[in-house]
Formats: C-alpha cells, structure tokens, sequence
C-alpha cells in the first residue's frame, strides 16, 4: 500500500480535489467582498461621507473599470441612491452575501464529507481484501479483534481528514492570507503587528505539538493491544475459569488501561497546555490593536472607520488560524495513523488478486493427478514436518494417510489444502503449481475438511452451503425505489474502488451439488446429511425450535393432518395417555393452570410467565369468573407446601429443578410473604401481593404435583374463565396471544409443541423419546421429513459455531466439504471429537456417498486410527516427516514394517 | 392418590419405615408418579439401574431370563420397593420387572436418592439399619438352609 498519506488521497482525488479547489477559489471572491462592506456602510451611509447635501446621491452597483489603451469603460451607470437607501441597500448586499457564503460553506463541506466517507470506505476495504489476501503464516501470529480494530477504529479519523486534506489548507490559508492582506490594507503597521503574531504562533504550536504526535502514537498502540487482549479473553474464557486466572486477567487489564489512562492524561495536558498558548497569542493582537491603534486615532493619524474595520477583519484572523494549526495536527496525526495500520498490512508474500479472481464459469473437472514433488513443510518454530516427500494420488484413487505421532500426514493435507505453503519443494496438479491455481478451481473442485472446524455465526443452512457460494450467479432485478437505491449502491462502491458484486444475488452453485436450482438442492443437501450421520440431530433441533412461519408454509399448512395423524398413530398402538390433547371446551390435566387458563401462546411480554397473573384484564377475567379468591386459596396452599418441602436445602441443589412454582432465589421472598398474608383477610391485601400469591397455582399441575387442590368444579370454572377471557379480549392485547386452536399452527411455539397439541402424560417415564420416535415416523409417512429438516437448518449455530457439539461442528464440516462434489476430497482427521466407532461408521458413509452416481473422486484422509486405512485403495504411513510405506493394505500388512506395528 | 398418601405408603416400606416424614414427603414429591399397564416393562434385567420403584398399587412380577425363558421368581404387592440394590450398587438390574396388573408405582431417581441420603445421615442411618436387619435375616436363612441340607 501507498506509504504516504498525502499521496495515497491524491492518486485517488485528484480531480475531486482540484474541483473543490475551484470552488474554494470562487468562494473567496464573496468572502472578500463582505469583509470591505462594513467600512462603506460606516463610512457612507452612517458617517455621511459623500451625503453631505441633503438629497445627495451615490451611484450604486456602477460598473466601470480602467482598461488599459481604451481607458475608463463603464458597462453600467449604477442606480443613483440616497443616504438612507444606499443603507438598506448595502445592508441587503452584505445579507446576500452572508447567505451565498452559507451556502458556499454548505456545498464545500458536503463535498468534502462524501469524499472523506468514500475515502474511509475505499481505505477499509482495501485493508480486509487484503487480510484476504494474506499468507497463512500470518494468521499465526495475528490477533484478529487487533486487526478488526485496525480497520474499524483507527482509520475511522482518516475520513474525516481525507476530505480536509487539500481543502482546509487553501481554504483557511486563504481566508487567513485575505484577512491578514486586508489588515495590511487598512494599516501597514498594524498588519505588521499582526503578522509577527501569527509567524510566532506558527513556528512554535506545531513544534509543542511534536510531543503530542509521541503520545498520540503511543494511545494507538496500547489500544489496539487492549482490544487483542480484550479479544483474547473472550476466545479464551474457558481456559481462564479452568485455571482459576480471571484474577491475572484482570490485573492484566487493569494494567493496561491504566497505561493508557496515563498516556491519554499526558495527552490532555498537553493539548490544553498548547491550547491556552494559542488562545494567549490570539488575545495579545487585539490588545495592541487597541492600544497601538487607539493612540493612533487620537493622534489624528488613523480614522476610526480603519481601526473598526481593522479589528473587525482582525476577528476573522485567529478562527482560520487556528483551525490551520489545528489541521496540520490532525494531519501529522492522522499520517501517523496511517503509517502505523499500513506498516502492520504490509506482507510479504501477498497472495496476488489474480488467484482470487471472481469466476462465474464453471472452471471444470480437475483431471490432472495431485502431486507432492520434494515437499518439505516446517511449522513456525522452523522445526520440519515433512522432509522431501514425494508423491502422487491420481484421480478416484483412494488413499488413506497413517501417520506417526510425529509423521506429518496433517502437514501433507494442510499443504494440498493450501492451508500451509511449503518450505521447498511443491504441490502440483498436473504440470502447475497448485498455488498458482486460481482459487476459482481448487475451492470448487478440491474440498476440505478437518477437526479444526470454524463455522460463520449464521444458521446451519448457511454454513453447509457455504461451500458452494462462490461467484453471484443470478443478476437480481429490482424495481422502484430498490431500484434507485440499486443504482446509488452501485455507483457508490465504484466510486470508493469497491466491487459492486450484489450480495442479495443468489450465490449458491446448484450444479456443483448435483442440483438445478434451490427446489432439488434439498436432495443433495439430505444426502450428505445421512452421510455424516446429523440428520437426525438437526430434525431434533427442527423439533425443538419455533419455525419461521414466512419460509416454512407447508407444515403451518398441513398442521391438522400431522395432529389427526399423531392421534390415529397413539390410538392404534394403544397410546393414547401418552398424549393429552387440547381440546377448547375441556381442561388439560397434564397442562399448569396458567395454561389451562390462557389456552394459548404468549406472543408478547405482557400475558407471558410472571407477567400473567399481574395483568389488569386478566385479572379481572378471574375475579368476574369467581376464580381470584380460588386461586389465591391455592397459591398460599402451594406456598405453604413448597416452603415446607424445600426451605431447609441449600439453593443450588438438583431438587429445585423439580420445583416449578419458584425459583430457589425466590423462597426467601415467598417466606416473608407467607408471614405476613397468613390470616390476613384476602379482602386486605394488596393487588401485587395477590399476584405473587396467584402466580404459584399458575404453575400447578395435578397429576404431577400431587397436593390435592384441583377439584372437577374448579376445573368447568377454569374452562369457563377461559371462554371469558377470549370474548372480552381488549385490542391492545390482540396480538399478545395466540389461542390454541386445533385448526392452527402456533407460531410462537416449537414444532414438536405444534404437533402434539397437548401436553405428554406426567406417569409415562418414557413419554419423551416413545413419541419423537412416532412424530418423526409421521413427518416421513406425511413427506414432511424435509420440512422438519428444513426447519432445523434454520438453526443458528452461534459464534464460531459454540452452539454445536465438537462432534457436531466435524460432521457438518465434512457435509459442507462433500456437498460440493469435488474431485479431490481432502480429509485431515475430520471426525476425531466422535467415537471410534460412528468414525468408522462416519467415514464409511462418505466414501459411499463421494462415489454416489458414478462419481470417482479422489480421497485423501488422514486417519485417526490405523485401523481405518483398510477401506482405502492405497495406504500411505508417515514417519518423522518421512514417507516411509505405501501400498495397498494389505501389502503393508503382509510386510513387516510400521504400519503393521501400528495396526497391532 | 395425593402426595400426603403416598408419604403415607412410603412410611410403610421398611426401608423407609424410620425416616421422619418431612423428609419423605420431598422424596415422594421429587419421584415421579409412573403407571403401567398389565404386561409392560418396568425395567429389564441388564439395564442399567438408574431408579428404584415403589408399588402403589396393582400387582407386578420379577422375572428372570433363563435358558428356557423367563422365570417368574417373586411377585411385588403395594407398599414394596423394588431395584434399590442397583441404584446403591451401581450394578445392572439382576431381573425384569413386568406388571401384572394396572400398577401405580412411584419412580424414584437414583441420583436424587443419593442426594437425599448425602445430605439427612439420620436417614441413611435408618436404612443402613435396615439393610443390615435384612442381611442378618439372609445370613440366618442361609445358615438354616445349609444345615437343612447337611
């Protein structure tokens, strides 16, 4: 990158900044002319100068000028005014021009705002193509929350100064070079006065100011390095709680920000020490003026209209001066920014853009044989890891790689992955050099996976596909506004040397899966998913999570058919207390109170959890269905029990998960309440104290909780609340609820929630897994399977993929790398967090489904047994960097070398 | 049946005849309430024993596999526990538990058994009491049957 700043803003704003220059320029001409107004208003109409006969009149906007040979030329007589209309005249003239030098100043800055901000743009951009760009050995000694910072936080006064850059120099030059001519103008000697101030000041702020510079430098650094550490602690926060280290951390970070407390410190004094300096210097002009200027007037050698008009320019000197000196701060600050982001985004090494180039072409089968010819790799420490090695895998072979502990078989898949770059030697396809490949071919036809799995914190669907999104394959057509703003978008990120590749286009490569457009890519995507045996973990989640009801629209539609056929399923296995359902007229056993009551979802937080029994309408619903005295009988009743049974164990113990009323943090506060409510009237006590109290039975379920308070009476009274409830719903509460209907999706609830449309009986211990086992026959018999799939795709798997198992993270690693289809499929150890034996099963299914229609795909693994190798064509063993046996297994196993050692 | 009878049923176990009822009440209250139709498993012999059940009601048979199939070795009546020597033991289940009739049984966690006996000793104390009454019952009906033999 540009090391200077200067030259980086103008290799990219020339023109941009010479127009603006322009502007400046002409800007200056009005600017002038409202600084010799004040003196003719003065002088003229308010002194009377040349109004000395009443009625006199002065010509007003006469245009005449002195041309040389012809002499004076008038183009205009000018109108002739009298004293008090020349006033409103020149009044009106100095308004027009402090209105086009608002304006001026409204266009200038806007300008310059846009140039900055595309600046900024152009300058981040630049810097992550370039991370993108950078050799892998880099990303082993950067911190990425210090890189992510850099191209966030310390660029971001870049654009602010990029539009300043050329301007304000010209600008607050000139208007200072103008005030200070117009000084001299007036009066040479206090022009003088006035200049030597200014020499001073300009010699000596910014030589106060190199200190600041030191420190501003310093802040950068240690801030940076307080954002990796920052980083650093949030990757690592297992590590710290496991070592008991959250003390050392935050000494460590106490440290550092003490630091910078100081450095900023320093800083401020500085700035403030600088400040009162200049404000000092500015200060001391005007006091000579009066003095040296006012001895003037009285002298008689200086009129009083100069001397105003001398402190009235004077007023427009120190605001551009200081502004000057406070530019060319930001200036040296701001190219220190500069230099230090460049200097950390300067590598060697950089992979060149030709190989990352867009392709939307298919770039073709990778026929050519993949080859390792003296390959030597090393890790960072220099230690090798592979030694000279040679080989070749030809296409459709299979070859497993076995490899000692210290044997390299991993350096050998990273470097077929490019992963790594070898320290001699290299990998060809064919006759080139794979790193020479564009990525267009290699991450398309050559595909990866390893136990280091990192995954994007989006939905597991975006992650498996993730894969396949290389180029943007269809062109979107927008309309209307979309439209325009379409168009700005892409005029936009031209103008900032951005690329206008359409992020909402589709970029999903059907073809490469096997596939023609998103409606047969599901088949794929299900293959693949078999393979690695996570279908049935993904349809878990599908079952465990609320469906997106705008992409999911079938199974909201065919809703009733999956319930009738749930229910016919329990009745004909003579099920049918497994379930029990919703019905609208009739009370659900298995379902809390506060279910029965609601008989719906809470879409919103005011009728959800603790919030219910508080809610003035329902409320009222209660106390109109003669429940709230009922209710409160049985809260107190469970309070009583609840305290009983669980006031003696300690807070964090198992038991409280079986208390569903209140949380074990909240028995101390019931204690009290149950203290002060006993034999107390209900009619006394208060509206909130009554809703805590209620809010215990809305928790309560008979069957499961056992105390004996539900009667059939206070069950019809519930039923009926509920009937009540709905036919009396305000409209503010509309939406706040959805009513279980037997006709309905939930929206808000889970899907397995959807289907059952009841609850599970509470004396059935095997309830839970009996039934997904049924639901999951439904969804298949109903060919509803790749719905419910589809709904647990949706699944976001959180950053860096945490809210997956290890295990998990592997399995959708290895589908994303086989779901493209490629001709050589690298795997690194891929399934190490599973056990032996689904690894096998694992590795099994993906030979077969890599080899699915036909198809003869190169696969290299990397195994974390020997043992595995038997279903591999090729057996290849590694031993301290050297390749020591390859053959087929059952040649080694014959032999006598490492591999049989190993296998036994 | 309500929570309070069923503290009521549990006091009449043996194991349990000793302990103060508060504390049975929090075990009844934290056991599920399990029923069984005549013919299901309760549990099978080799599982891994993680509850031990209590017969409310209903009548249920211990099986155990034999060469020429299951054997029926005992039958389990209201008021009697069944499976608490897995869950002390951490050993598999030694027989099949199968209802005879409609059971209404009490499912108590083995995890939450050994809470309760971690946390109240007097409660352990009781039950150590009674295994050690029932093995001097099993050494004496040994020695009985021994010198039968003889």
């Amino acid at each position: 990158m540009e090391p200077s700043l200067a030259r980086y803003i103008w290799t990219h704003t020339k023109k941009q900044q010479l127009w603006i220059l322009v502007i400046v320029l002409l800007s200056m001409i009005p600017y002038f002319m409202s600084f010799d107004l004040p003196k003719l208003i003065v002088n003229g109409p308010i002194q009377g100068k040349g109004f000395d006969q009443p009625g006199a009149t002065q010509p007003f906007m006469r245009l005449h000028y002195n041309l040389p040979l012809i002499g004076e030329v008038q183009f205009f007589p000018g109108f002739q005014l009298d004293r008090m209309t020349t006033l409103f005249a020149l009044s009106l003239v100095f308004l027009l021009l402090v209105i086009i030098n608002g304006l001026f100043k409204f266009y200038i800055n806007t300008y310059k705002g846009r140039l900055g901000e595309r600046m900024l743009r152009r300058i981040r951009f630049e810097l992550v193509d370039r991370v993108l760009r950078f050799p892998p050995r880099y990303f082993k000694r950067v911190k990425s929350a210090e890189v992510a910072t850099m191209v966030k936080d310390e660029v971001e006064p870049l654009g602010g100064f990029i539009g300043d850059a050329f301007l304000q120099p010209v600008l607050l030059g000139g208007q200072a070079v103008t005030a200070m001519l117009f000084i001299v103008v007036q009066n040479f000697w206090l022009g003088m006065i006035a200049a030597v101030i200014v020499l001073i000041q300009i010699v000596l702020i910014p030589r106060m100011r190199r200190r600041l510079i030191v420190l501003g430098r310093k802040r950068q650094l240690t801030a940076r390095a307080l954002s990796g550490r920052v980083g650093e602690i949030v990757d690592g926060i297992g590590a710290v709680h496991v070592h008991d280290t959250s003390n050392y951390e935050r000494a460590d970070i106490a440290d550092r920000l003490g630091l910078i407390f100081r450095i900023r410190f320093d800083l401020y004094q500085w700035k403030f020490m600088v400040k009162f300096l200049n404000n000092f210097l500015a200060q001391i002009t005007p006091f000579l003026f009066y003095l040296v200027g006012g001895y003037l007037v009285i002298q008689g050698r200086l009129d009083v209209g100069q001397l105003v008009a001398v402190i009235g320019a004077y007023k427009d000197l120190p605001g551009p001066m200081k502004e000057l000196i406070d530019w060319d701060q930001d200036r040296q600050d701001v190219q220190v920014k500069y230099q230090q982001v460049v200097e950390q985004f300067t590598v060697e090494g950089l992979i060149t853009p030709r190989i990352g180039a867009l392709a939307s072409d298919d770039p073709g089968p990778m026929t050519n044989p993949l080859s390792a010819i003296g390959l030597s790799m090393a890790d960072d420490g220099g230690a090798m890891l592979l030694d000279r090695v040679s080989l070749q895998v030809k296409p459709g072979e299979t070859v497993a790689l076995v490899s000692t502990s210290t044997g390299g078989a991993e350096a050998l898949a990273e470097a077929f992955a490019r992963l790594n770059w070898p320290e001699s030697g290299r990998v060809a396809s064919g006759a080139d050099d794979l790193l020479e490949l564009p990525e267009a071919v290699t991450g398309r036809r050559m595909s990866y996976a390893s136990s280091d799995v990192f995954l994007f914190q989006a939905s597991l669907r975006d992650n498996l596909l993730y894969g396949l999104k290389h180029a943007p394959l269809t062109s979107v057509t927008y309309d209307g506004a979309a439209a325009d703003q379409h168009r700005w978008n892409v005029h936009e990120a031209r103008r900032s040397g951005n690329p206008d590749l359409d992020i909402h286009s589709d970029w999903i490569d059907y073809a490469a899966a096997g596939a023609t457009g998103p409606h047969d890519l599901f088949d794929a995507v299900r293959q693949v998913l078999d393979a690695v045996l996570l279908s049935r973990e993904i349809l878990d989640l599908g079952l465990r999570s609320s469906a997106d009801l705008t992409r999911h629209t079938e199974l909201a539609g065919r809703i009733v058919e999956l319930r009738a056929a749930l229910r016919t399923r329990l009745e004909h296995e003579g099920l049918n207390g497994l379930v029990v359902p919703f019905e609208p007229g009739a009370y659900n056993k298995e379902a809390t109170i506060g279910q029965n009551l609601l008989f719906g979802a809470a879409a919103g937080s005011e009728l959800a959890d603790k919030a219910l029994a508080a809610n003035p309408y329902f409320a009222s619903v209660l106390r109109q269905a003669g429940l709230d005295r009922t209710l409160y009988e049985m809260g107190m009743n469970i309070a009583e029990q609840a305290i009983e049974l669980f006031a003696d164990l300690p807070p964090d113990h198992q038991f409280f998960q079986q208390l569903a009323f209140m949380s074990a943090e909240e028995i101390p506060a019931y204690e009290t309440l149950l203290q002060r409510l006993k034999n107390r009237p209900y009619e006394t006590v208060s509206e909130n104290d009554r809703a805590m109290i209620v809010t215990l039975s809305f928790a309560y379920i008979e069957p499961r909780h056992r105390f004996g308070l539900l009667g059939d009476e206070l069950m019809t009274k519930i039923v009926a609340a509920r009937n009540r409830f709905y036919e009396g719903l305000p409209p503010e509460l509309q939406n706040a609820v959805e009513r279980y209907d037997p006709a309905k999706y939930i929206a808000a609830a889970t899907v397995m929630d959807n289907v059952l449309f009841g609850r599970l009986g509470s004396n059935h211990p095997d309830a839970p897994d009996r039934i997904r086992s049924i639901v999951y026959d439904i969804f298949d018999e109903l060919g509803l399977y790749a719905e419910l799939l589809d709904v647990g795709l949706d699944f976001n798997v959180g950053a860096g993929g945490r809210r997956l198992t290890a295990g998990q993270r592997q399995k959708l690693d290895v589908a994303r790398a086989l779901l493209k289809r490629p001709d050589f499929l690298i795997l690194n150890r891929p399934l190490s967090a599973l056990d032996q034996r689904v690894q096998d099963k694992v590795l099994q299914n993906v030979l077969e489904e890599a080899r699915r229609d036909g198809r003869s795909p190169a696969i290299v693994c990397v195994v974390t047994n020997p043992a595995m190798a038997m279903i591999f064509d090729r057996v290849i063993v590694f031993d301290s960097g050297r390749l020591v046996e390859d053959g087929s297994h059952e040649t080694l196993l014959a032999g006598s070398g490492i591999f049989k050692e190993l296998v036994s | 049946m309500l929570l309070k009878d069923e503290v009521g049923m549990l006091q009449r176990v043996p194991l349990f005849s000793g302990i103060e009822s508060a504390k049975l009440k929090l075990l009844a209250f934290t056991s599920d309430r399990v029923s069984y139709s005549a013919g299901q498993i309760l549990f099978r012999q080799g599982d891994e024993g993680d509850a031990a059940y209590v017969i409310l009601s209903g009548k249920a048979d211990i099986l155990v596999d034999s060469d020429s199939g299951p054997i029926k070795v005992a039958e389990l009546l209201p008021n009697s526990i069944v499976g608490e020597i897995a869950i002390l033991c951490n050993s598999s289940r030694t027989a099949t538990v199968r209802a005879a009739s409609p059971v209404e049984a009490l499912r108590i966690r083995k995890d939450h058994f050994l809470r309760l006996m971690r946390e109240f000793p007097e409660m352990t104390i009781e039950m150590v009491r009674v295994l050690a009454d029932r093995l001097s019952h099993t050494t004496a009906d040994l020695i009985d049957a021994r010198s039968a033999n003889q």
